[in-house]
């Protein structure tokens, strides 16, 4: 019988490696394992074994048992793996053909770049506003310190509504200052920004309509120092930290001590030549301006009900077209009213 | 404003020690912007005076002569020239080899006719000049210049007067005093930290009488006339201006006329006070009158042109007509000729804004105007008259007749301003002490005394405190001002109106569309091209008075036309489809309000391919869904003008209508040479904001599971989706948790005039698992209803 039994162990073991399918294997389960297998027939006759022998015969056929069915789940995990190996190895696609396609839209370059200029304001703690484009003279210019008569206020400048010239499409986005100083208490902390108009035949760097972006700040005890350190930092997020800022003293009629800032020629450094050539950015300047800005005129502040004597601000604003044509080297303005989807696509 | 540097080094501060790079970079940064700046030697280079030594001539002509030229060199050169006007001995401008002429000309060595030139003879036209540059030189052939103070070998450059660097200046209009030369001076020496050099005009006066027996001035006080000063010439010998005069005029691009015309023009450079001479022959009955011109008046002004004046433009007249247009020309009639031998200088004052209006009505700005627009300093008017006589006594040009006539129709006032050393550093931010501050603005020439500041007349721009703490802070310097943070006390942020349009923007590009920026003016015919009817309410927009063009002329009410232009656009560019979105402004004049509305609409536009009705409404409705707008109904609508009457919805959320949404009426797509199918769609993005469902709440997921039941239902083609889903929500009960049409058929099986639809409907209870006896009972009710109301039949 122990002879009958390895016999059994070493045709079945050889049997089961041999095995070359699940089906396969399941036959031999059945003709080795199963009731009516090999194994079970021959326990059957154990009760003609001897009561000393009966315990011997019965761990070897468990040992039997216990090698074959640990070899038929190695012979299965076996076969097991093939099979998926084979079906991943049907199913294996060209990768290289492209995906099926989604169309996305693009964000119109210009506020592509006034979105980054927002969020930059906003973390910094300017709370941005808006306001109308069909704006009263009053808030366009006379509060702004902008007298009669003054040559920005021409019908060869200026768009009008009415024969009184009270009501206009506002020339910058100023106004929304003094809308935010008559409404709001200091500290104000703003930043304004929009659609503004001038009567400019388009071409390559005019249109009637452009957009500017202004901002404000009014509280007790804020210096020129102040200005120049908001500027240069958000100019440093815009531009990177090794740009370099200059400032020179200009002229707005809402804003005394005014300036402008500019930046140093990122192509030729400041040399104004490139290669013997004049540089073709700053066409030869060594600068860039980037915006004009100033301490808020005491007579603005005063006019919008806020005392002078008490507190102190300053404003800035600048040409978002100039901005977002410098960074995306867009040569020619209206590039960006034309609308193009061959245009649109590339941002 | 242009200034020759030589000028201001010559008469006021000597800075030509200083590079022309750093003088720009200085002025600029002291706030005296410079545009550009050149050396007018730049054009000409490599031309020097030539000594003819020998001329002989030319073997193979019969009109050139071999001339050996000294040059400053060891060797002379020779050159072939065809003039007919030199003679051995002579100086000439001699560009050699390798030089350059104005105009980009480039003269090199070459033969002409077999023999060599090294270079070319110049005439004074070559050179760039003209006979008004220089008067009584032979205009034909070469220049010669005997009679100059030069030597062989010199730079022409120099003899043109060409050593010297024209900038120029951007001048803000706060400024009037920087439009002069002496303005420039002023601010050149400050930011050099230099004293100014000053000169009073002195006349010496003649024995030919005295102006008040010959002129009579009349200035009304209600004109817009400050100041009329006059000053008289007589026994005048017109020729031409010495040399000096010549090139400092020319180097600041005013060519040279004859001595008293340049005399006017010299003052108004130097001074920035716009002069005019008049021929007293014709100044009729010796009197001049500043007045308003009348209903018909005419003047031919200098340049020849036949001006027909408007009824209020400020002239200049005589006893009869005008003889000038006040500011800004004199008139032809009264000219300065050869002849002229009694001569009437006006130096006034005028008001910028007359002037300016004036110009402008009359297309006609000058040199003269563009000063008097910018308010210009009333006590200069006699220092510059002054000026110019003694320029004509200095030229022996004529005598100065005793006398100034000078009518003031304005009170100058004294301004004075505390000196604040405490409120501007608080201002700046910076610690400047009191003696610099003074220091600054003497150089400045504003004069301090104690703590009062006296404000010059030329400085009408210094009113307060801030003013003198800008003159103070480009003296220190704007860079040397300590850069500080100031701590922020506000919380940034955005209004939520923006954030939601932001977010649309996103849910826009994520289904395709790109977006647009168009412009908020468009022109009337667009309601014609969308073809809104006469009595349309839209059509009801804001007028510009005075537009660009017809095409730009009104505010836009519907932003729709602005989405179609741009389709057409790209259509026109071959662009084979086009996904587009904007959110636009639109401008709706209110009743009683000066002030329009200015909601924003959010617009969508395409063409293409893959576009249809559905595809549009689809991913509309997926913008609502993702902007969390409440339930949107989608009602038919036959009649708006610019959609396919069968293919247009109106859009509103809980009875507000937000817009359309449909195809581009055929019609409308023609007038914008649209051939295809164009979907759009209008909403009011503003209104939106206000039906926006509430912040969710979590709502507990289902414990017992749904069933569904599938419908095929066939009914009249009339009968919309819409009402069969009304009546089956209706019939079913609150087991009804989704309604999903999935298919429509007609054809084989259904017949003519009918139509298959198949709807998903699932069932679900929250408090058990539903039997097959609950959801036969719900399709039961369902399938009763829809026949009784709608006669609908499964299929």
């Amino acid at each position: 019988m122990k002879q009958q039994l390895e016999q059994i162990r070493l045709n079945g073991l050889r049997a089961l490696d041999e095995a070359q399918s699940l089906a396969a294997l399941e036959e031999l389960r059945v003709k080795l394992l199963g009731k009516k297998g090999e194994l079970t027939a021959v326990l059957k006759t154990m009760g003609k074994l001897s009561p000393e022998e009966r315990p011997v015969m019965g761990q070897l056929a468990n040992s039997v048992r216990a090698d074959m069915e640990q070899k038929l789940e190695q012979r299965k995990a076996q076969l097991d793996a093939a099979a998926l190996e084979a079906k991943l190895a049907a199913e294996a696609i060209d990768v290289t053909i492209p995906g099926e396609p989604v169309t996305l839209g693009h964000q119109h370059p210009m506020n592509q770049v006034l979105q980054e200029i927002k969020d930059i304001f906003v973390g910094l703690g300017y709370q941005v506003v808006d306001g109308p484009e069909v704006e009263l003279a009053q808030y366009n210019f006379t509060k702004l310190n902008i007298e009669e008569g003054h040559p920005s206020r021409d019908r060869s400048d200026t768009f009008y509504f009415t024969d009184d010239d009270s009501l206009l499409l506002r020339t910058q986005t100023s106004p929304m200052q003094i809308r935010a100083m008559e409404n709001t208490k200091p500290p104000i902390c703003i930043l304004a920004p929009g659609r503004v108009y001038r009567k400019d035949e388009a071409d390559a760097t005019h249109s009637p309509m452009f957009h500017q972006i202004e901002g404000l700040v009014v509280d007790e005890g804020i210096t020129m120092g102040d200005l120049k350190g908001a500027l240069v930092s958000l100019m440093k997020r815009i531009y990177g930290e090794d740009a370099v800022m200059r400032f020179r003293p200009h002229h707005f009629p809402f804003t005394e001590p005014s300036c402008e800032m500019d930046m140093q020629c990122h192509k030729c450094h400041g040399t104004g030549e490139v290669d013997g050539q004049v540089c073709s950015t700053c066409h030869g300047e060594g600068w860039i301006e980037l915006l004009g800005a100033g301490m808020v005129h005491p007579k603005v502040l005063e006019g919008c009900g806020i005392d002078p004597s008490k507190y102190s601000g300053f404003a800035f604003g600048m040409g978002l077209e100039r901005m977002a044509m410098g960074r995306m080297r867009i040569n020619d303005l209206r590039l960006i009213f034309d609308n193009d989807v061959r245009f649109l696509n590339q941002f | 404003m242009k200034l020759n540097r030589k000028w201001i080094n010559e008469e006021f501060v000597d800075l030509s020690h200083i590079s022309d790079k750093e003088y720009v970079e200085t002025m600029t940064v002291f706030g005296q912007k410079v545009e550009t700046y050149e050396s007018m030697s730049a054009e000409i280079r490599n031309v020097v005076v030539g000594k003819v030594l020998s001329m002989v001539p030319h073997p193979n002509s019969d009109h050139m002569f071999i001339c050996q030229v000294e040059v400053g060199k060891e060797e002379p050169v020779q050159i072939v020239t065809g003039a007919q006007n030199v003679h051995e001995g002579d100086l000439v401008p001699a560009a050699l080899h390798n030089s350059w002429l104005p105009g980009g000309v480039h003269i090199t060595k070459g033969k002409l006719r077999g023999e060599k030139s090294n270079g070319m003879l110049c005439s004074f036209e070559e050179l760039g000049l003209t006979q008004n540059d220089l008067p009584g030189v032979f205009a034909d052939g070469i220049w010669i210049l005997n009679d100059e103070d030069c030597k062989p070998g010199d730079d022409i450059n120099l003899v043109i007067g060409n050593d010297d660097t024209v900038v120029d200046f951007e001048i803000t209009n706060n400024r009037p005093d920087c439009y002069s030369i002496m303005g420039l001076a002023r601010e050149s020496a400050a930011a050099f930290h230099l004293p100014m050099r000053h000169h009073e005009p002195v006349v010496k006066g003649s024995d030919a009488g005295s102006i008040f027996e010959k002129l009579d001035v009349e200035v009304p006080a209600e004109e817009p006339c400050h100041r009329y000063t006059a000053r008289m010439v007589a026994n005048v010998k017109v020729g031409p201006s010495p040399k000096w005069l010549r090139q400092r005029l020319r180097a600041n691009g005013v060519r040279p006329i004859n001595n008293i015309v340049d005399i006017t023009n010299y003052v108004m450079l130097e001074y920035g006070q716009p002069m005019h001479a008049f021929d007293y022959r014709y100044v009729s009955s010796g009197t001049i009158v500043v007045r308003q011109s009348v209903e018909g008046e005419a003047i031919t002004t200098l340049d020849g042109t036949l001006r027909n004046l408007k009824p209020g433009m400020l002239v200049i007249a005589d006893g009869e007509k005008p003889i000038g247009l006040a500011g800004i020309m004199g008139g032809e009639n009264s000219e300065i000729t050869e002849t002229t031998t009694t001569v009437v200088f006006e130096s006034a004052n005028f008001d910028g804004t007359s002037i300016r209006q004036t110009a402008l009505s009359l297309g006609l700005r000058t040199e003269a105007s563009g000063k008097f627009e910018k308010n210009l300093d009333p006590m200069m008017t006699v220092p510059a008259v002054q000026r110019a006589c003694e320029l004509v006594e200095l030229l022996q040009c004529g005598d100065v007749l005793d006398g100034t006539i000078d009518v003031l129709n304005y009170v100058p006032e004294e301004k004075t301003l505390p000196l604040e050393v405490d409120a501007i550093n608080k201002l700046l931010g910076t610690k400047i002490s009191r003696e610099d501050m003074v220091n600054y603005l003497n150089l400045l020439e504003i004069p301090v005394e104690g703590d009062t500041i006296y404000v010059p007349s030329w400085r009408p721009d210094l009113n307060l405190m801030a003013d003198i703490a800008e003159e103070v802070g480009r003296s220190f310097g704007y860079n040397e001002i300590p850069t500080t943070e100031f701590k922020n006390s506000t919380q940034g942020g955005y209004p939520p109106q923006m954030l939601l349009e932001a977010q649309a923007g996103q849910l826009c590009r994520s289904l395709g569309y790109s977006e647009i920026i168009t412009y908020s003016f468009v022109s009337p015919a667009v309601f014609d091209q969308i073809r809104l009817p006469g009595d349309n309410p839209l059509r009801n927009a804001l007028k510009i008075q005075n537009p660009l063009g017809e095409d730009t002329s009104i505010m836009r009410t519907v932003a729709l036309p602005s989405m179609l232009e741009i389709l057409s656009r790209n259509n026109a560019c071959h662009n084979k489809s086009a996904k587009l979105y904007e959110l636009a402004k639109v401008y709706l004049p209110q009743e009683g309000q000066t002030l329009p509305m200015e909601p924003k609409m959010l617009v969508l536009g395409t063409y293409g391919a893959q576009e249809s009705f559905f595809t549009l409404k689809g991913e509309l409705e997926a913008i609502l869904a993702g902007l969390r707008v409440k339930k949107a109904t989608y009602t038919a609508v036959q009649d708006h003008p610019a959609f396919h009457p069968g293919r247009c919805a109106r859009v509103s959320v809980e009875g507000v209508d937000l817009g359309y949404l449909g195809q581009l009426h055929p019609l409308a797509a023609r007038n914008y040479g649209l051939d295809m199918e164009v979907y759009c769609c209008e909403l009011n993005f503003t209104a939106l904001f206000d039906l926006r469902k509430e912040a969710p709440t979590y709502v507990p997921l289902p414990k017992y599971p749904s069933v569904t039941r599938d419908l095929a239902l066939v009914c009249d083609e009339a009968i919309t989706v819409a009402q069969m889903e009304q009546v089956m929500t209706k019939a079913a009960g609150k087991l009804l948790r989704d309604i999903r049409l999935f298919d429509i058929y007609r054809g084989k099986g259904v017949e003519d005039g009918k139509k298959s639809l198949a709807f998903s409907l699932t069932l679900r209870a929250d408090d058990r698992t539903l039997t097959d006896a609950d959801s036969e009972g719900v399709v039961k009710k369902v399938l009763e209803a829809l026949e009784t109301q709608l006669g609908a039949t499964l299929r």
